[in-house]
């Protein structure tokens, strides 16, 4: 089964420990590549007039992108897609500054993450979209336009993926309603929760949970409010995990029979027999996403907003719905997917959006924080 | 026949190759890593080159010296528990004949062509409640209900030595292959049982060894960062496990490259103190 999660994610440390190394072997690469394209140029003006460099997370993602989507694209348009599948974490986006401070582009446009988005936001890494190059940009739902502080549009949102509270059937015969449910003494260390401050979102859980929203996480006293709360689910906890497929197995055989976990790999894991359901709390799933930016270094701007328009089409976002299995980033009267594909991937329950801005600011001192906490 | 110091250029040539290649895999990115862990973090991912002792001042706290501690105290019990499970099995081995001794390496090498990730989980599917090694004992009469036995600290120590076992193995089989018998027969004609003989002759005469496995399964339990996550809890996660997170999730290189020099200076000082302590001991 593909493991869309270990890939959107921040990957396992398998595909992690690469990235490492990565660097300075892709820029040795990249100059080896500017020599031969210089003598390769002749073929590859003759092969196709027009074509863009898309980065896509390597894996999953990036195989169905190749597969289903891409090629409508190229057929819609006629500008050819080369695909460059980016390292997991924010090796990537370290690639994409370096190159774009010596004038090149890896990738024209980039799937990046949302704490990504922001730092290169920080040093001006994303060349500004033109709204009136995106026909489709009425259709996005706000939060996937992502902006600068000064409302220039940075990002326009690729996919999105929901985390919900999962638990195995054969267990708990009523599916829960709430996220308070993990704080409750009958679960006592029986809970599979993400080990990272910044993968989790519990502490925005919390917040919306228990103190009316994510703003109460605007000051430090409501933030350290949260991980008091916080610290009483800690005896729940049977499993901090930073591998997928580790909570994943565990989930099915019941073995850890509730926790936090993608909405869409669970619906595989349905399909396949398994007795796990995905619940969206009333408090509403984890949404969190990928936008499509395009690098200051990138000469393709007019292809890049053809590309990013086409993607924002209601059709092609239901395209991605059924193939990819992530949540459209359009509003959902536009497309034309049917209740069980738009459960399959997504709830019309308001989401928790993660506080990206308290993440990037404060990522040091959460972190410090939330270990002693888990740890501690 | 005395062996003439090697002279010229040409005569240097064959330690030239492995002077190179131990300068560019280890001697390079070692000072790298040490250099870093004295630059600036700027929060977002990214570092700055400079002078500053802000990685390593936020790194000595009681929490930090908590895991530290944790993690000497977990990578001194792996080795302690291989050496005492190896010294006996590879005695027996290289007392065994010569076609049971290959059979029994093979199977030990073949351990070392699993991957971390694969120990790691085998194991947690073995002490696990719904498929576990309790179910088998359930079976037999022996308990009542099934338990799970992971994630804990038994869990952590029992993959980590199952890891480090065929190393300590490979390092001892040697020595105790070229140990000579007569050793033995003396110590039985002289009216030892054979295990006061064992501890009396054969421990003895190969101290170095022991010491060398000890240090070697010491270091390598160090650097384990996915077994003590897979298998424990937060509170047996090691110092590498924090470092990992700082380098790949946090995106923190300074941060840890500081933790990591650290380390490296704690466990070269440690085998330091064990090399000097056998010393003593020879003496």
């Amino acid at each position: 089964m593909p493991n869309t999660a270990a890939v959107r994610d921040k990957g396992t440390n398998q595909m992690t420990k690469l990235t490492d190394i990565s660097i300075s072997r892709r820029a040795l690469l990249a100059a080896g590549a500017t020599g031969a394209a210089v003598l390769a140029m002749p073929n590859v003006l003759r092969a196709q007039d027009r074509s863009l460099k898309v980065g896509a997370y390597g894996g999953y993602f990036k195989d169905s992108f190749d597969k289903n989507v891409f090629p409508e694209f190229t057929k819609a348009t006629g500008i050819a897609v080369e695909s460059v599948a980016e390292p997991t974490g924010e090796a990537w986006l370290v690639q994409l500054q370096q190159a774009a401070n010596a004038g090149e582009a890896p990738a024209d446009v980039s799937m990046i993450s949302q704490t990504s988005m922001l730092k290169g936001q920080a040093t001006e890494l994303w060349a500004p979209l033109d709204a009136a190059k995106i026909n489709n940009i009425d259709a996005l739902i706000p939060t996937f336009i992502n902006k600068y502080p000064d409302d220039r549009i940075a990002g326009i949102g690729a996919v999105a993926w929901y985390v919900t509270l999962v638990s195995n059937t054969d267990v708990y015969k009523e599916a829960p309603t709430s996220w308070a449910f993990l704080w409750d003494p009958s679960n006592a260390d029986k809970l599979g929760l993400m080990a990272l401050v910044s993968n989790s979102f519990l502490l925005e859980v919390t917040a919306k949970t228990f103190f009316g929203g994510t703003k109460a996480l605007d000051t430090e006293e409501g933030i350290l409010k949260a991980f008091d709360k916080l610290a009483e689910l800690k005896g729940n906890v049977r499993l901090w995990y930073r591998d997928e497929a580790q909570f994943e197995q565990a989930l099915k055989s019941g073995e850890i029979p509730m926790g936090q976990y993608y909405h869409d790999v669970t619906g595989l894991a349905i399909a396949d027999g398994f007795h796990v359901r995905s619940t969206f709390p009333k408090e509403g799933g984890i949404l969190d996403s990928g936008c499509w930016a395009l690098s200051k270094a990138s000469k393709k701007v007019e292809e890049a907003h053809l590309f990013i328009d086409f993607m924002s089409q209601p059709s092609i976002q239901a395209l991605v719905t059924r193939k990819v299995g992530t949540a459209p980033t359009v509003k959902r009267s536009l497309t034309d997917l049917t209740d069980a594909e738009f459960a399959a991937a997504s709830s019309e329950i308001d989401p928790i959006i993660p506080r990206y801005d308290m993440q990037v600011e404060k990522a040091d001192w959460l972190s410090e924080k939330w270990t002693e906490l888990i740890v501690g | 026949m005395r062996r003439e110091p090697a002279r010229g250029l040409v005569q240097h040539l064959p330690v030239i190759f492995p002077g190179l290649m131990l300068t560019v895999f280890f001697i390079v990115p070692f000072g790298t890593m040490v250099a870093v862990s004295f630059f600036r973090r700027q929060q977002g991912g990214f570092y700055v080159p400079d002078f500053v002792l802000a990685n390593y001042a936020r790194f000595l706290t009681p929490f930090f010296g908590n895991v530290l501690v944790f993690s000497l105290y977990l990578a001194i019990a792996v080795a302690v528990v291989s050496l005492i499970i190896a010294v006996p099995f590879t005695y027996l081995i290289a007392r065994s004949r010569r076609q049971t001794q290959v059979i029994w390496l093979v199977a030990l090498l073949s351990i070392l062509s699993l991957s971390e990730v694969i120990i790691g989980f085998a194991w947690s599917t073995l002490l696990s409640r719904t498929a576990g090694i309790t179910n088998l004992l359930v079976w037999l009469g022996l308990m009542e209900a099934p338990q799970a036995l992971v994630p804990g600290f038994a869990a952590v120590l029992t993959g980590m030595v199952y890891q480090a076992m065929p190393y300590a193995v490979l390092v001892l089989y040697p020595s105790m292959v070229r140990l000579d018998p007569t050793l033995t027969e003396a110590a039985r004609t002289l009216g030892a049982s054979p295990l006061r003989a064992f501890f009396t002759v054969v421990l003895p005469a190969l101290r170095t060894t022991l010491i060398a496995t000890l240090i070697m399964a010491f270091i390598f339990a160090l650097g384990s960062y996915l077994l003590p996550q897979i298998l424990g809890r937060p509170s047996h996660w090691t110092l590498s496990v924090l470092i990992t997170d700082q380098a790949l999730y946090q995106s923190n290189m300074p941060f840890a490259a500081a933790m990591a020099v650290f380390l490296v200076l704690v466990s070269l000082a440690l085998v330091a103190l064990t090399m000097f302590a056998g010393k003593k001991l020879e003496a």
